[in-house]
């Protein structure tokens, strides 16, 4: 009874979090972009525009539900739905933080995820490949010839980036002897020389630098993101295979797509960048979330206090500022930070590869179709297997 | 399920599609007019066999404005300001074809001073297009923030043209007989600074680009088309340069004084979308050469050619003197009358040759005006250029062009 309990309230909690996340996911792109684009990007709706997801979330669910006359009924329907549930699954087991932490002020002890589950990473990787499926269905129910296109461009680019970012995930595998995320977590903690974290792109005796590059470079596809968007080209396809789509069918496409990114992020921290193990030895780092938060609070105080650059700065600014400096002052408290230090690390690195995507969109031109299809199979392929193989070698030869 | 997609369309229907010889049937897919990336309201009816096109038929005139034909009811003076909206990218090129056109009828002689500020804004007017070329291109192609590099800039350009004329876009600066009005106190600064920040702006686009591998894919080697059909079809500008032509009316038969400058005319051999923005990069460096020389020999003296039967009397005159005021009554009551004849001059413009042919029969009205656009030219080599190849190389190759369609339906 009690682990139903808890199980509710962390599912509530985590639920909230992450959806909240992906809302506010896609305000930290907007600004990202605004800025490389030397524009400032939403203001208007809130302080800065930090209420433009939720106005974005009202307008999406109160708008008009057109179907068009044209589609296929059944399958236009069930997509979006196929699509957002494929991508929302894999959050239920990335885990985020150490075992049986035990919350203040009870003897409960928990998990810092949803489920244990020893075969987490088979599972996303089965996941994530079920997720073409939407995109493909949306392309051939809309019954348009520009969704068409888009859907059959998706499948083979998608089914095409599976098996290289499938290879690039065996080598951790291979070192570290499991497919439990946690464990494979576990296996990455300590630090050589008390200095280079045994992450998985530094462990020896194979640094797998290449098979994290080729698994974000997968991911990149997995996810339909620029430099690999082409099921939605909006130059070429005018918007691909969600042209027919409005209103919350629509939403949920997108949804899918920036928790499908969160997930393939989540899933490259987890396995290469050492998931919720700090990047600085325990003594010192222990201060690093503590540091981070006043530095960003002080950052805001004094742009809002000493050069407020827009009208409101001096008033919204400094609020956050407030705000940052009262969350770090928590983690400077010792309970706290046991407790939420690792989920601190594993957010921050989270949302460095975040911004690389966001980047990435901001600065690359689309591939061409059959470009794409070269890339995948002459040249990640390839590498991909050859990594694996010495990978492979190496390991054999260490662990005799 | 077929029926269910028919829905009445007025215009004309796409042909069936045919069996191909391996027997797959082809898909026939309506690529506009309403489509991102066919730059306004271009209809392209493509063939395609899996991603591949076997056939394309651009299909024009959904932005007929009649201009041509409304040019016989405006009187002379009248008729630049639609000159202005037939290419809204490079308005000062049509304007200045126009008033050199008009003006060889006349057999005016235009002072210095307004020819080179007629070089000057015609060179505006190339970096103006060529910038928003640049960035529509690049963002067809997939990369969102060169276009609002280029734009940062074009927003300056167009306070220069602001400064000079007034307006932003729809400038009408060029004017039969000279300029509108002379160039304003202060205007070297303006034009200086722009000319000092510019050449660093556009290293910036080649660092962007040139060195970007999916840049490169995407551009090499895509949307090629022979020399001869080019020829045949009357292709011209910087699509003919990027061949390997160097066919620019500004050396091959000058005007407006444009021998005087010195300049190099950009050619590329390698005739793929590649070379097309090379040409045009290049160009921008060269026009911007051009402004300086203008900057630096700036003539003084009039702006407008002494003509009291074509040039409406300065303020002050018409106010003090009977002449003047007759002038200027005639000329802003009937306009003023060009001798019989007809006449033909060609400029180029950003996207290639522009010329204006014109018979008059001696009244105060144009009795045919008709335009040589540089867009319709280019336009007809879409077919050679995309059959074979892929739908994305459909966009590049589109972007690669550079026309505007109110220019080639005008």
């Amino acid at each position: 009874m009690d682990f139903m309990i808890l199980s509710l309230i962390k599912l509530g909690l985590v639920l909230f979090i992450f959806m909240t996340a992906l809302a506010y996911i896609q305000w930290i792109e907007r600004k990202v972009i605004a800025h490389v684009q030397l524009r400032v990007g939403p203001k208007r709706v809130g302080p800065h525009g930090l209420l433009q997801p939720l106005a974005d979330v009202i307008k999406l669910i109160t708008k008009e539900g057109m179907v068009p006359s044209h589609v296929h009924p059944v399958f236009y329907y069930l997509a979006p739905f196929v699509a957002v549930f494929f991508a929302l699954i894999p959050i239920s087991f990335i885990p985020f933080g150490q075992a049986n932490v035990k919350i203040p002020f009870t003897d409960i002890t928990t998990n810092m995820e949803l489920t244990d589950l020893n075969i987490g990473l088979l599972l996303i990787l089965g996941l994530s490949g079920m997720g073409v499926y939407g995109i493909a269905l949306a392309g051939w129910a809309s019954n348009n010839k520009y969704s068409l296109i888009g859907g059959l461009r998706s499948s083979a680019q998608m089914i095409s980036y599976e098996l290289p970012m499938a290879l690039a995930l065996v080598s951790p595998l291979l070192m570290l002897n499991t497919v439990s995320l946690r464990e494979l977590v576990n296996g990455q903690e300590g630090f050589y020389f008390n200095v280079i974290p045994r992450w998985t792109i530094f462990l020896m005796p194979a640094p797998q630098i290449f098979s994290f590059i080729i698994f974000m470079i997968a991911g990149f596809a997995e996810t339909n993101r620029v430099p690999f968007d082409l099921p939605e080209a909006e130059n070429e396809l005018v918007a691909g295979f969600h042209v027919e789509y409005a209103s919350m069918k629509f939403a949920a496409f997108f949804m899918a797509e920036y928790a499908n990114m969160v997930t393939v992020c989540s899933v490259a921290t987890l396995l290469f960048l050492g998931g919720w193990h700090p990047i600085v030895v325990p003594g010192i780092g222990n201060w690093i979330p503590a540091l981070v938060h006043i530095g960003g609070g002080a950052i805001c105080l004094y742009h809002g206090l000493v050069q407020p650059a827009r009208k409101w700065d001096n008033i919204t600014l400094p609020v956050f500022g407030v705000a940052f400096i009262g969350a770090g002052l928590l983690f400077a408290i010792p309970i706290v930070q046991e407790l939420l230090a690792p989920v601190f690390w594993f957010t921050a690195k989270l949302l460095i590869l975040l911004f690389v995507f966001i980047w990435v969109r901001a600065t690359l031109p689309r591939f061409r179709y059959d470009q794409l299809m070269r890339f995948a199979w002459l040249f990640m392929f390839p590498l991909a297997l050859v990594n694996l193989l010495i990978t492979g070698l190496l390991v054999a030869a260490t662990t005799n | 399920m077929r029926s269910a997609i028919d829905y009445p369309v007025e215009s004309r229907p796409a042909p069936e599609p045919q069996e191909s010889p391996t027997g797959q049937r082809r898909m026939t897919l309506n690529m506009g007019p309403q489509h991102p990336s066919t730059h306004g309201v271009l209809r392209i009816v493509i063939e395609l066999e899996g991603e591949t096109i076997t056939r394309a038929e651009p299909d024009i005139g959904y932005l007929h404005t009649g201009i041509e034909k409304q040019c016989e009811t405006k009187t002379w003076q009248q008729v630049t300001t639609l000159t202005d909206r037939v290419d809204y990218l490079s308005n000062l090129a049509n304007n200045l074809v126009y008033a050199l056109t008009v003006e060889k009828l006349l057999e005016l002689e235009i002072p210095e001073r307004a020819k080179y500020l007629r070089v000057m804004m015609s060179e505006f007017s190339r970096i103006n297009s060529h910038l928003v070329w640049l960035g529509t291109h690049v963002l067809d192609i997939g990369a969102m923030s060169m276009f609002f590099y280029c734009f940062r800039e074009r927003e300056e350009l167009l306070r220069v043209l602001e400064f000079f004329s007034g307006q932003r876009m729809m400038t009408s600066y060029i004017r039969v007989g000279g300029v509108a009005l002379d160039a304003p106190r202060g205007w070297e600064k303006m034009v200086r600074k722009f000319v000092d920040v510019f050449p660093s702006r556009v290293d910036e686009y080649e660092n962007l680009l040139e060195k970007n591998p999916i840049w490169l894919n995407r551009t090499k080697g895509v949307g090629y088309i022979s020399v001869e059909d080019m020829l045949e079809l009357g292709v011209t500008g910087p699509m003919l340069r990027g061949a390997g032509i160097a066919m620019d009316a500004r050396r091959t038969e000058p005007y407006s004084g444009y021998e005087k400058f010195d300049f190099r005319v950009c050619t590329h051999t390698d005739n793929d979308v590649y070379a097309r923005y090379r040409v045009r990069l290049e160009e921008m460096r060269e026009s911007l050469k051009i402004i300086k020389q203008c900057l630096e020999g700036m003539p003084g003296g009039a702006f407008q050619a002494d003509a009291p039967k074509v040039v409406l009397p300065e303020r002050e005159k018409m106010k003090t003197q009977m002449e003047a005021l007759i002038y200027h009554f005639k000329i802003v009551t009937e306009g003023f009358r060009v001798p019989k004849g007809e006449v033909y001059q060609a400029i180029e413009s950003p996207r290639g040759e522009i010329a204006y042919y014109i018979v008059s029969d001696g009244t105060s009205k144009p009795y045919r005006l008709h335009m040589r656009t540089p867009s319709f030219g280019n336009l007809q080599g879409l077919s050679p250029m995309i059959e074979g190849a892929l739908i994305a190389d459909t966009i590049a190759a589109l972007g690669s062009m550079d026309f505007v369609l109110g220019d080639t339906d005008r």
